[in-house]
């Protein structure tokens, strides 16, 4: 899940517009950028779908950390175009945001002047190949359980960027798997460092889909406008369900004591993340927070003249293009 | 023998693809990001299949993946241009369209070689490598004709790299065919290429030497192999 703690906006629209739009999202019609919304509709989208492209970008940056250390040809060409794909899935989100009216390069300083948020998992490092492992498992695991009923999301361009996304990430978890079940299966040091990983992004993991519903004040308005699709708890609880069974097959503990299977629910009973750590990582006081948003701010400042240059040229060849007309 | 050039070709795909992957998350926007990622995959994938050919006509048991890991530097085939680091943008797209120029017209040599096998990787590789040098010019005119600021730094690009370019023409009987004759399209390909750039191509012919024959690598490949071969060297026992 890339968006998180999406504050929904109060809007304060003609109440018949608000009514006649709501009837609509009732009944399924997928709302297109040309198409009447409320004010709030259209800023919480701008926030939700500019936080999930910036994770997107950000979350380059943890793999990108091990591209370079891939230990075998194979591996380093999966993860080179695992990272492609994010890239390019950056790339979809950031033009389904522009349909609302926000450029890339707004949203883009936004996020380096610390306006918009990336999501907390990318917060932190990345320390060994198997945590290469983890995040495709893990990460990109809870990334699709959000990600799918996204597809039926209300808004157009947002829901059909989802479809497309959704097809790479499956297979963005399935190489994550593989690379744990190589490890798990490896020698002692490669187990030791599948199990160091999942213990380090178990809890980043569950934080992934925001505090509880209880505690959120805005999940109300996003369900309503069918922006959100599930509730925080609801995708947790179902996220824990899939993982256990899979690192019991890889051999590994999950790293709760209190974890037990609750015949009652149908569903595991588990310990929560450390909230107080989740709301530090928002503030900046991640692990590699300043890392990431120097990178990101390096890679910014370096790129202008490259930038600034392709319009130059492009402007010289449109009027060059004009006066040979 | 013919694994001596199998391997001259594999190792400048594979240190030009780590180069390049260097920039993930790093680039000057996200189209150029992608951009450099999908050269640095097809590079690797080429890797994939002439160290392969390599390992296997040599048949000392030795994979594409124990050539490329448990090689050290003086054992490395590549030119000297590959293994120049990324310094800025300009310097990492001079370096792309001054290789990819002559690659293109190398793997398009290749694709006639006697040997089918040889042939048929270069045939593959040919398509890479047209989309490569399609967009690296693009990319040389568009910096080099941008701004004041672009224009310098691509000059210097150039200035700095161009001694690098003339150990692609030289040949022994190692290479898979003689480089030497590449020369001429070399030179008629990037002239145009640097008009439409308003760049000027420098006037000296000297070349250093040393990377195709591994008698004197630059500083800068051993830190790459560090990098690269941390974990096959740290856990040789391990299978990834």
């Amino acid at each position: 899940m890339y968006a998180q703690m999406i504050k929904s906006e109060a809007t304060q629209d003609d109440p018949e517009k608000l009514a006649a739009f709501q009837a609509r999202i009732d009944a399924g019609d997928k709302i297109e950028p040309k198409d009447w919304m409320p004010a709030g509709y259209r800023k919480t989208l701008i926030r939700q779908i500019g936080q999930h492209a910036h994770s997107e970008i950000v979350g380059q940056l943890p793999e990108g950390n091990w591209i370079t250390r891939a230990p075998t040809l194979e591996r380093k060409a999966i993860l080179l175009a695992k990272v492609q794909d994010e890239a390019g899935h950056g790339l979809y989100l950031y033009c389904a945001a522009e349909t609302l009216g926000v450029s890339r390069d707004e949203l883009t300083e936004m996020l380096l002047d610390g306006r918009m948020k990336y999501s907390s998992i990318f917060a932190y490092p990345t320390l060994t190949w198997a945590d290469m492992g983890a995040v495709g498992w893990l990460v990109d695991g809870a990334a699709i359980m959000n990600q799918v009923p996204l597809q039926r999301t209300s808004y157009g361009p947002y829901a059909r960027s989802m479809v497309r996304i959704c097809k790479e990430e499956s297979f963005h978890q399935r190489q994550g798997f593989d690379i744990m079940m190589k490890m798990a299966n490896g020698t002692e040091a490669q187990k030791r460092m599948a199990q160091d990983a999942l213990n380090r992004f178990w809890y980043p993991s569950l934080m992934m889909f925001g505090p509880s519903d209880a505690e959120s004040v805005h999940s109300e308005q996003s369900m309503r406008w069918k922006i959100k699709m599930n509730g925080n708890d609801e995708l947790r609880q179902k996220f824990v369900d899939q993982t256990v069974p899979q690192a019991e097959y890889l051999g590994l503990t999950i790293p709760d004591e209190t974890l037990v299977w609750n015949e009652e629910k149908g569903g595991y009973d588990f310990a929560q993340p450390d909230w107080s750590e989740f709301f530090d990582v928002l503030k900046g006081n991640g692990p590699c927070s300043v890392e990431r948003i120097e990178a990101r701010q390096k890679a910014w400042d370096d790129g202008a003249w490259v930038r600034e240059a392709r319009l130059a040229h492009a402007a010289k060849k449109q009027a060059a293009k004009v006066a040979a007309e | 023998m013919s694994v001596a050039g199998l391997i001259r070709m594999g190792d400048n795909t594979l240190v030009l693809g780590q180069r390049l992957s260097e920039w993930c998350g790093h680039a000057p926007a996200l189209e150029e990001d992608i951009a450099l990622a999908n050269m640095a995959l097809d590079l690797i994938g080429q890797t994939q299949l002439w160290l392969g050919l390599a390992a296997e006509r040599e048949g000392a048991g030795r994979t594409a993946d124990t050539l490329a890991y448990h090689r050290d530097a003086w054992d490395f085939r590549n030119l000297l241009l590959v293994e120049q680091p990324n310094r800025d943008f300009g310097v990492t797209m001079m370096r792309q369209f001054l290789f990819d120029t002559w690659h293109l017209d190398a793997l398009t040599a290749l694709t006639e070689h006697d040997d089918a096998e040889i042939a048929a990787i270069a045939q593959k590789s040919v398509k890479e490598a047209t989309y490569h040098r399609e967009r690296s010019s693009d990319t040389v005119i568009a910096l080099g004709d941008g701004t004041e600021e672009s224009h310098t730094r691509m000059q210097a690009a150039l200035d700095r790299l161009w001694p690098y370019v003339g150990e692609m023409f030289s040949t022994d009987t190692d290479d898979l065919i003689d480089m030497s004759g590449l020369r001429p399209a070399f030179y008629a390909y990037t002239d145009t290429v640097f008009a439409e750039a308003t760049l000027t191509r420098p006037n000296t012919d000297f070349a250093h030497l040393g990377g195709k024959t591994g008698a004197r690598h630059t500083e800068h490949l051993g830190h790459m192999l560090a990098t690269m071969q941390v974990l096959p060297r740290n856990y040789p026992d391990a299978t990834w």
